[in-house]
């Protein structure tokens, strides 16, 4: 046992010092959160291309990686920070930690993503909080699958819907904040008592609702809130082959939630230029592609190609609901506050 | 006199040197750094929060229920835990070992695994409920387990009764068996002799394995959020809440200060109690302390008691376990679904499908978490001993009463915030320790610190003085002494400890995702990689590596065993 573990000790002593050449690459960090995911050949071809060694921290969920990079400001930790959202944007931009950097890339990048007019936080990708259900179970139970948010008052819809926590789950607020956007603020608790007489579940994480409680997964619940990309990876990652999803997505007007992540160069870094160079990268189409596979997220970039699995079976959401940053920052603990009131008590 | 007081002295201060040093660096300094940065971005009065904190009734609630669900936790796993700690150490059966290397197991599984596996087997479309509406013909799932109380307490049960089974199994398979026997034959009853012998002399190891259950139940975070969902929160919960979604560091800090109060006042009422309950004890070889269940109570009493342990701690991973070597196939209704063997969720792990920077092949994943939980285990040995000894030596010292209760402190400390702290403290040379792999086992090492201290003082105190008497008058000096004389004896509980440092290590997850670099995932954080993304192979390949990281620990336990009796474990 005490060999072996001496043995593991040492191997990670050497793999923290290997020795450093003459003609040693400037190095570069990352700070993000822990679903950050991509592709080797996409690193290693900026990595060459700039004669840079890319690090990567990640810390947690995107609230506990963004408070990092908040309490070391003074004193950064890395150079650029990916991954705050737009839920979290305005934490982000009032606490400065960014500097601003006008990309040429942002010519090729639609307006509607581009949500902070300095451009301190520059938008790389989107997904789609939506609700997900189960295609079988309505075959089997001849049931018509709904198809819009006040759909699932209906009394045929009862105990069927299971979502996620929004004090503790990002795509829970994202579903809150949609709710507030399609409702408006002064009828979206009224929606929300309604799922409550209708025995919604409320549990606290995507992983406890998409892979305990949804009947996909052997759960009671054939609703779920999920992301519109759920079924295109339903098909990509199925353990045995299917030519089409099990699942399907709601995306009528105002259901669902657009998550943008934003990067931004975080103030204080002594690698600027690099930290320049890394984020148009980021916006090009080698980068954009990349994205879908790596981490279930959508190019903002137009000219980025998509997989032929998301061509044929991604619903995009059409009109998702609107809350700006700044309203979501002023207002997050009210309406949280209101929504613990309205649902869990 | 005064030459050997002094001589004490410099002895005590040798050995408390290390263990101060590195609370002092890792664990002080990083937290004071933490408090005061949230302190200071308050507005107004730094009152505020303290009164906001005091007077919500929302928070009252969440530390009420946070005492509330911990004692509950405690005194079920005991209830459990005793029956159990008796079986292990009176009795010798056939699969012994195996039982108690399966007993470990459910110590290190992610929550968010146990989840899974709960629902699988308790859920409202779980084995159970299926069978119960099958047998009864029920319209709904009879047993709600999900979002309950009762899902908190069974999980925490299920978590730390191994802390019972082995802290006071160990040290009752080394009580002198004749004592009770001498009450037996002195007209004593059965009962009389457990209320009267058999408790007061296990009293150090229970209160102690008790604090340590406490403690864990205490800032339960993962169970309370994975089984209790939404409407249950401990302040561990809340502190998290406030400081990732709302972003309110000086109440969080409030709160983590409330938790450390609360921590400090347990451990210093343990102190008081150990000190009185402690007495030195022949600790006898375990070969003259068990026997074969041989009367048909005694087998009755075993066999129930293997049988609710077995059903309770390894049913709901044997599910899991079993649960990724099936392949499922499903029709276009449900009711053609399909299933058989198959090993191609293992098959899948070690192929790189997606290209990815940080894939991490089982075996590597392996290592890491192996090398980690190594180097977390020296290092908690390395501190846990000296500091022991110091406080077993001298019970009287004001300084070991004073200090003892704060070893316990980083176990009653907030991830989240202590995270933070050492993000805030260490980030100056020569400790910019901040994107350091480093950081995973030095927080390893304070969970696994204060566990090491608990299983080996109570061992070392029950060491008679006159032992050491004895040889200090033959000539030698206190290291001779430990190494001759302490050592031997408390060889056992050295191994129990190290086990229990390895074991934090293999499963922790909470703070270990924060500081963990992407490239060398643990097991549990290549575990929750999986799980977290959607699609039938990932969930498969989750579970596959949470068998590895079961069939990986229950080897170690089971080596571990072996070492105990091949080596110093016995005298």
């Amino acid at each position: 046992m005490h060999k072996f573990s001496l043995v593991c000790l040492i191997t990670l002593l050497l793999a923290a010092c290997t020795p450093k050449t003459p003609d040693e690459p400037t190095s570069l960090t990352l700070m993000t959160h822990d679903s950050f995911a991509v592709s080797e050949a996409v690193i290693e071809a900026f990595e060459s291309a700039y004669n840079v060694k890319l690090q990567f921290i990640t810390s947690g969920d995107v609230g506990t990686a963004l408070n990092r990079a908040i309490l070391s400001r003074d004193n950064p930790i890395a150079d650029v920070f990916y991954g705050v959202d737009n839920t979290f944007l305005s934490r982000a931009l009032d606490e400065g930690i960014f500097e601003e950097y006008n990309s040429p890339m942002l010519a090729n990048i639609p307006a509607e993503f581009q949500l902070d007019p300095e451009n301190r936080a520059l938008p790389v990708d989107y997904g789609d909080v939506c609700i997900n259900y189960e295609i079988a179970y309505f075959v089997e139970h001849d049931l018509k699958p709904p198809t819009r948010l006040e759909d699932l008052l209906l009394p045929e819809y009862r105990s069927l819907l299971v979502v996620e926590n929004p004090a503790n789950s990002s795509p829970g607020l994202a579903f809150l904040l949609a709710t507030i956007g399609h409702f408006g603020e002064d009828a979206y608790l009224d929606f929300w008592q309604g799922l409550v007489a209708n025995d919604v579940l409320v549990v606290n994480d995507w992983e406890t609702a998409y892979q305990t409680e949804f009947t996909l997964s052997g759960g009671s619940r054939p609703i779920v809130l999920s992301y519109s990309s759920s079924p295109p990876f339903e098909v990509l990652y199925a353990a045995e082959p299917m030519d089409s999803p099990p699942t399907a997505v709601i995306t009528s007007s105002g259901s669902c939630f657009r998550q943008i992540e934003f990067v931004g160069i975080l103030r204080g870094t002594q690698n600027r230029d690099l930290a320049e160079k890394w984020i148009d990268y980021m916006l090009s189409p080698t980068f954009q592609e990349d994205l879908p596979l790596q981490m279930y997220v959508f190019p903002v970039n137009p000219e980025a190609a998509l997989d032929e699995t998301f061509e044929r079976f991604l619903s995009v959401a059409e009109d998702p609901a609107f809350v700006s940053p700044a309203d979501i920052a002023a207002n997050r603990e009210t309406w949280l506050q209101a929504w613990t009131e309205t649902v869990l008590r | 006199m005064k030459l050997i007081g002094q001589r004490g002295n410099a002895v005590a201060a040798l050995l408390w040197l290390l263990p101060l040093t590195f609370l002092a660096v890792f664990y002080f300094y990083p937290l004071a750094n933490i408090l005061s940065v949230s302190f200071s971005r308050l507005d107004g009065s730094w009152v505020a929060p303290f009164l906001q904190a005091f007077t919500s009734p929302s928070i009252l609630h969440v530390l009420g229920f946070t005492f509330w669900q911990a004692g509950l936790s405690t005194l079920l796993t005991l209830a459990l835990g005793i029956p159990g700690a008796y079986l292990l150490a009176r009795y010798q059966f056939r699969g012994k070992s195996l039982l108690q290397a399966l007993m470990g197991i459910p110590f290190v599984m992610p929550t968010l695994v146990v989840g899974v596996a709960f629902n699988a087997l308790l859920g409202s479309s779980g084995w159970v409920n299926l069978a119960l509406m099958d047998w009864f013909d029920l319209v709904a799932p009879p047993i709600r387990f999900s979002n309950t109380l009762t899902a908190i307490l069974v999980a925490h049960v299920f978590y730390n009764t191994t802390i019972v089974l082995r802290m006071v199994g160990d040290y009752w398979s080394h009580l002198d068996p004749r004592l009770e026997q001498a009450a037996r034959v002195l007209g004593a009853n059965q009962w009389q002799t457990m209320r009267q012998v058999t408790i007061p002399l296990l009293l150090p190891a229970i209160s102690a394995a008790s604090l340590l259950v406490f403690l864990f139940d205490f800032t339960s975070f993962g169970v309370i959020l994975v089984l209790g969902g939404p409407r249950f929160a401990t302040l561990e919960v809340e502190i998290y809440y406030q400081t990732v979604s709302l972003f309110n560091l000086p109440l969080a800090a409030v709160l983590s200060l409330i938790q450390l109060a609360c921590t400090l006042g347990m451990t210093v009422l343990y102190s008081r109690l150990s000190t009185r309950l402690t007495r030195p004890l022949s600790i006898r070889p375990q070969q003259y302390t068990q026997r074969r269940p041989i009367t048909w109570r005694s087998k009755l009493f075993a066999s129930m008691l293997v049988g609710i342990l077995v059903i309770l701690l390894t049913f709901p991973l044997a599910a899991l376990a079993l649960r990724s070597f099936t392949h499922v196939s499903t029709g276009r209704d449900q009711t053609t679904a399909q299933s058989g063997f198959t090993l191609d969720y293992y098959r899948e792990l070690t192929i790189n499908r997606r290209q990815s920077l940080f894939y991490a092949p089982p075996a590597a994943s392996i290592g890491i978490s192996m090398g980690y939980a190594g180097l977390t285990a020296l290092m908690a040995m390395a501190l846990g001993l000296p500091s022991a000894w110091a406080l077993a030596r001298d019970q009287s010292s004001s300084f070991n009463r004073l200090i003892d209760p704060i070893l316990m402190l980083p176990l009653g400390t907030s991830a989240v915030t202590l995270g933070l702290g050492f993000i805030v403290a260490l980030d100056q040379p020569p400790l910019d320790l901040r994107a350091s792999w480093l950081l995973v086992p030095l927080a390893h090492t304070l969970v696994a610190f204060p566990f090491v201290v608990r299983s080996l003082t109570p061992a070392l105190r029950s060491i008679r003085p006159r032992l050491h008497q004895a040889g200090a008058v033959l000539g030698a000096s206190p290291a001779q002494v430990f190494l001759k004389i302490d050592l031997p004896l408390v060889g056992r509980a050295v191994l129990v400890a190290s086990t229990f440092a390895f074991t934090i290590s293999l499963g922790e997850f909470g703070a270990t995702t924060l500081i963990a670099r992407p490239e060398f995932p643990t097991l549990p954080v290549a575990i929750y990689r999986f799980l977290s993304l959607p699609g039938g192979l990932n969930y498969g390949q989750a579970l596959a590596l949470s068998t590895v990281l079961m069939a990986i620990t229950a080897a170690g336990m089971i080596a571990i065993e072996r070492f105990r009796i091949a080596e110093v474990g016995e005298f």
